[in-house]
């Protein structure tokens, strides 16, 4: 307790994420993408179920309201690029209650950019450069695959065909004997959990790793694939078996939107969560016209400890949420 | 007894699992990009001592395990139980030879260790990390052979066999190692 005053990380690791961040600014600068801030307190908030955020009362005047920090800064970017600000790119803090682990800190470091006129495929070209740059020509291999390549190449299974018998005897075979019990009937949580168990660890070991379209109950904010409406317009980004962000080309029906919002909102209700209420100003943004975008969210912190070649998220870290 | 969400898992947290007590020896907090989260958890069953592998939905809330330890003075075997007390309180246990297992080699009157209660029974007995016992029976070897070459075994008071130097002689003190059951040195009375 005595020695928890002092940073987690080595000063060294300090001085690389400061060369870290000034690569990224330059790498965006280059290309003509505008950096930007967004308040980190806003009276909205994501609904998706699996994020928990916090919450807090801003006193003004007699009256209190409730304020939520920001899990990201993605509401926010998207009402500037509805006003008309192009491409856009912000470095800030995100909050995820609860989430604390080798790999996570419930307060973290968001790179957040989005690209007017981009589709995502060259969304994906350009995560691919950024990473390519921050380590310095070390890993120059990229991968582009599937998920329902990559699901079936270590699962043996279709992702888009749940066939319960054959999804848990899947899970028997690689010893992952609590999956029955953990997902039910319940398609999602099982894809989430072979996903996790089976197929991210063996992801990126010698190259930048990108999955792309994702089965459509895997997302709530990517456009539905024109030529397979079971499919979204997602793509993960993995290296050395680590998730280090995630992208779409961005929904921009303000309905459909809605309707997603109000769904997630539903089963909030029905799993006991807090619903936070839809976030308006994001939906009349989008009603007044996102333009055509792809947007992505890296991690900084897990890059950072990818870079340094660090085993925990505490190494890159000054004051994690032990000894904040 | 509380119980504890998959937040608050972490290396030394006491549970209970197909009721038995488990302690987690190590969580790892598993999240895919978006979804469901999960906590993949190594824990030691505290019962017979096996390690697992489980995954729980994180979020979920188990049972906390009464489990504790404390020190107590060893007294004696009774050929069924062993019997330990609290010196402060003068409060005592006794333990079967499930409980005590292989640690009934390392027990010595008088010396103080460490017991594991579960719902205020002995689950587990450690001995101290260092004992010192009488050695009972050895090859007499030959004399001034210092050369601590080889060595040979020795039974000591309590029933265990260590290997000791060729200089050791029955009726000597020595100091074992319990974690390794090797020998560490000669003591002097």
């Amino acid at each position: 307790m005595a020695e928890d005053w002092r940073p987690a990380c080595s000063l060294d690791n300090l001085k690389q994420r400061a060369q870290m961040l000034e690569k990224i600014r330059h790498f965006f600068a280059s290309r003509h993408v505008l950096e930007v801030e967004t308040p980190i307190l806003c009276q909205g908030i994501g609904t998706d179920p699996n994020l928990e955020f916090f919450s807090t009362q801003y006193l003004s005047g007699q009256r209190s309201r409730n304020y939520f920090m920001q899990t990201s800064p993605e509401f926010c970017m998207k009402r500037l690029l509805a006003a008309g600000s192009g491409s856009i790119y912000q470095i800030c803090k995100a909050f995820r209650n609860g989430e604390s682990g080798r790999f996570h800190n419930p307060e973290f470091t968001l790179l957040e950019w989005y690209r007017v006129d981009f589709d995502l495929a060259q969304l994906m070209d350009e995560v691919s450069d950024l990473i390519k740059t921050l380590f310095e020509g070390e890993l120059q291999k990229v991968e582009k695959i599937s998920y329902r390549d990559i699901f079936y190449r270590h699962t043996r299974l279709d992702p888009l065909d749940f066939n319960l018998e054959s999804w848990r005897q899947c899970a028997r075979n690689h010893q992952l004997t609590d999956a029955e019990l953990i997902c039910a009937d319940n398609h999602a949580i099982w894809l989430d959990f072979l996903f996790s168990f089976l197929v991210q660890p063996r992801l990126g070991k010698q190259s930048i790793c990108l999955i792309y379209d994702y089965p459509a109950c895997q997302s709530s904010l990517a456009k539905v694939k024109k030529q397979d409406p079971r499919l979204v317009e997602r793509v993960e980004v993995f290296l050395r078996g680590v998730e280090l962000g995630n992208g779409y080309f961005e929904l921009t029906d303000a309905q459909e939107q809605q309707r997603r919002f109000e769904k997630e909102q539903d089963r909030r209700n029905q799993q006991g969560l807090k619903a936070p209420g839809l976030d308006w100003r994001f939906l009349e943004a989008l009603k007044s016209g996102l333009p055509r975008c792809s947007g992505m969210a890296i991690g900084l912190d897990r890059l950072l400890m990818l870079m340094t070649n660090s085993a925990e998220i505490n190494d890159v870290l000054t004051f994690p949420i032990g000894r904040a | 007894m509380a119980t504890y969400s998959t937040n608050e898992f972490k290396a030394g947290l006491k549970i209970m699992l197909d009721n038995d007590p488990c302690a987690i020896i190590d969580n790892e907090f598993v999240k895919p990009g978006k979804g469901q989260a999960f906590n993949r958890v190594k824990i030691r069953n505290l019962k017979n001592g096996r390690v697992i592998e489980k995954t729980f939905k994180s979020g979920e809330s188990v049972e906390g395990a009464d489990v504790i330890d404390i020190d107590i003075q060893y007294l004696y075997n009774d050929g069924e139980f062993w019997h330990f007390m609290v010196p402060d309180t003068f409060e005592q246990y006794s333990a079967d030879e499930k409980a005590v297992a292989d640690s009934k080699l390392w027990l010595k009157d008088q010396d103080m260790c460490t017991v594991t209660l579960w719902n205020d029974a002995p689950l587990a007995v450690s001995p101290p990390n260092f004992v010192e016992l009488k050695v009972t029976e050895t090859d007499p070897g030959l004399k001034g052979d210092t050369s601590g070459g080889g060595g040979k075994p020795a039974t000591l008071e309590t029933g265990a066999v260590v290997r000791v130097p060729l200089f050791v002689q029955i009726d000597e003190m020595i100091k074992v190692d319990t974690r390794t059951g090797e020998y560490v040195s000669r003591v002097k009375e």
